[in-house]
C-alpha cells in the first residue's frame, strides 16, 4: 500500500487530574502519514503543542510493539481502535481516511481513576495479581523438563490465556466495566497447568473477592471484551473461572 | 454457613443464583406452556386441566412457594447487579460504539426483566387472584381476550420474554461454567429455539382465544 498523507480532526479528552473535570478538546492534525502508528500520530500533535508552548497530551506507551500492555485509549468508542486483535500502538493511520474526525477518550471505569488526559491508573490489575495471580515454587535448579508431562492441548490453552498483556481493554469495553476476562485469563493460564493446581481453589476465591472489592462491575456475558481484546482472549476463560470458583466455593476446603 | 454467604455474595455467586433460578423458570415455562396448550382442545379441556392442577393440593402450594422464592432471588439479585454495574462506570463514554458482542437480548436484560416482572404481577391479579365463584377459568380467559388491548399486551410481553430468554439461556450455562466446544453451540441454538417456542407458543394463545 502506498503512503498517503491525511488530515484529521481530533477530539481528545483533556483532564488535568482525577479530581478535576475533563472535556473533549479539538485539534487539527495535518500531514499525517498513513504509515504512522496511532501513537506516532499523537507524537506529531504533541510536538506541535510543545512548539506552541501548550501542554502536550498525556498518554501511556512503552514497547510500541503490541506486547507490553501499556498503551490504550478508546478511539471512536472502541478500545484500541477499530481493528481486531490490535493494540493502539499497532493501529496504523492507513485505516483512517482524509478528513476523518476521531474522538479519543481514556479507559472509563471506577476501578481505573484517570491520572491525566488519556492516562489511567491500572494499579487495580496489579492488586488483583497480588491477590492470587501467581504460583508459589521453591527456587533452585530447574528440574528435568519431562518430569511433569503436560498434554499439548492443555499447554496451548494455557498459553492462549497467558497472552493477556493486562492492558485493561476488556474492562474499558465491558458495558459493566467488569474485569472478568482479565481474571479469567489469569486463573486459566495458571490453573490449566499442574504447577498452578495446588493453589487453584484459593486463587479463584481470592481473585474474585478482590475483583469485587476493587469496584469492577459484574460480568453479564455481553461478549464485548473478547471482541475488543487485542490478544483475542476468549470468554471460554470466563467460563473456566466460573467453574473454578464454583468448585472452590462449594467443594474445596478453602475459604 | 459463613462460607455459603461468602460464596454467594460475590459477583460470580450472585450470577450463579441468577443462573439457577433462571433455569428453574425455563422448566416452569415449559410446564406452563404445556398446560396452556390444552386451550386448543376447547373450553372443557382447559377447565379440566385447571381442575386437575388444583386437585394436586399441597403439591401445588409447594410449587407456588418455590416459584415465589425463586422470583424473589432472581429479582432482588438482578436489581443489585444492575445498580452495581451502573456504579462501576461513573463517567460515561462520549462516543459509544460496540464491537459486535452485545445482542438485543444482552443489551436489554434488566429492562426486559422489569417488564416481565410487572407483567407477572398483572397476570396473577387478572387470572389467579380473581373471584372464580360461578365462573370457569376458561370464561375468565376468553372474556379477557375479547378485549383487543389485552390480546396486544399479552402478545407484546411474550415477545419481550423471548428477547430475555434469547440471552438468558446460553448466558446461564456460561455462568455455571458449562462451556465446551462440542456443546456450547448446541446450547446457544437451544436457547434461540426456546425463545421462539415461548414467544410464539404463549404469544399466539391470546390471538387464538380472541377468535373463538
Amino acid at each position: 500500500m502506498t503512503e498517503r498523507t491525511i488530515r484529521l480532526t481530533l477530539k481528545i479528552w483533556r483532564q488535568k487530574s482525577a479530581a478535576e473535570k475533563g472535556r473533549l478538546e479539538t485539534y487539527h492534525a495535518d500531514n499525517i502519514s498513513s504509515d504512522m502508528s496511532f501513537l506516532e500520530m499523537i507524537d506529531v500533535v504533541n510536538e506541535q503543542l510543545a512548539l506552541d508552548d501548550r501542554e502536550p497530551i498525556a498518554f501511556d506507551h512503552d514497547c510500541r510493539e503490541g506486547i507490553c500492555g501499556m498503551c490504550g485509549a478508546v478511539v471512536n468508542g472502541r478500545p484500541h481502535g477499530p481493528e481486531k486483535g490490535t493494540t493502539l500502538c499497532q493501529l496504523h493511520m492507513r485505516h483512517f481516511n482524509n478528513g476523518d474526525t476521531i474522538v479519543i477518550e481514556p479507559w472509563r471505569s471506577r476501578a481505573f481513576p484517570i491520572i491525566k488526559d488519556l492516562v489511567v491508573n491500572r494499579g487495580a490489575l496489579d492488586t488483583l495479581i497480588q491477590s492470587g495471580g501467581y504460583i508459589s515454587v521453591n527456587t533452585g535448579a530447574a528440574q528435568e523438563a519431562n518430569t511433569t508431562l503436560i498434554p499439548q492441548e492443555k499447554s496451548e490453552a494455557a498459553m492462549d490465556a497467558a497472552t493477556c498483556i493486562g492492558c485493561g481493554a476488556c474492562v474499558a469495553a465491558c458495558p459493566n466495566a467488569s474485569a472478568m476476562l482479565f481474571v479469567g485469563a489469569k486463573v486459566s493460564h495458571l490453573g490449566l497447568l499442574p504447577q498452578g493446581r495446588p493453589e487453584a481453589a484459593r486463587r479463584a476465591l481470592r481473585m474474585v473477592r478482590q475483583m469485587d472489592q476493587l469496584g469492577f462491575g459484574n460480568c453479564s456475558n455481553e461478549r464485548e471484551c473478547e471482541a475488543e481484546c487485542p490478544k483475542e482472549i476468549s470468554i471460554t476463560n470466563i467460563a473456566r473461572l466460573n467453574r473454578e470458583f464454583l468448585k472452590a466455593g462449594f467443594f474445596s476446603s478453602s475459604s | 454457613m459463613g462460607w455459603l454467604t461468602d460464596t454467594l455474595g460475590t459477583s460470580i455467586g450472585k450470577k450463579i443464583m441468577m443462573a439457577v433460578t433462571g433455569l428453574g423458570f425455563i422448566f416452569f415455562l415449559l410446564a406452563h406452556l404445556a398446560g396452556n396448550l390444552t386451550i386448543y382442545g376447547g373450553g372443557d379441556t382447559f377447565n379440566a386441566y385447571a381442575e386437575h392442577l388444583h386437585s394436586l393440593g399441597p403439591l401445588i402450594h409447594l410449587a407456588e412457594v418455590g416459584l415465589l422464592s425463586m422470583a424473589l432471588i432472581h429479582v432482588i439479585t438482578g436489581g443489585i447487579l444492575f445498580f452495581q454495574n451502573r456504579r462501576a462506570r461513573t463517567s460515561r463514554y462520549v462516543v459509544n460504539a460496540r464491537a459486535g458482542g452485545r445482542t438485543i437480548g444482552s443489551r436489554t436484560m434488566p429492562y426486559t426483566g422489569l417488564i416481565i416482572l410487572l407483567f407477572i404481577v398483572f397476570h396473577l391479579v387478572q387470572f389467579h387472584f380473581t373471584d372464580k365463584t360461578d365462573t370457569t377459568i376458561f370464561e375468565i380467559v376468553s372474556t379477557a381476550f375479547s378485549n383487543p388491548f389485552y390480546v396486544a399486551l399479552y402478545t407484546a410481553v411474550m415477545v419481550v420474554l423471548a428477547i430475555h430468554i434469547s440471552h438468558g439461556f446460553w448466558s446461564l450455562f456460561q455462568t455455571l461454567g458449562a462451556s465446551h466446544p462440542k456443546y456450547s453451540p448446541v446450547i446457544f441454538i437451544i436457547g434461540i429455539c426456546l425463545s421462539i417456542l415461548f414467544g410464539a407458543g404463549f404469544g399466539i394463545l391470546p390471538i387464538y382465544v380472541a377468535f373463538i
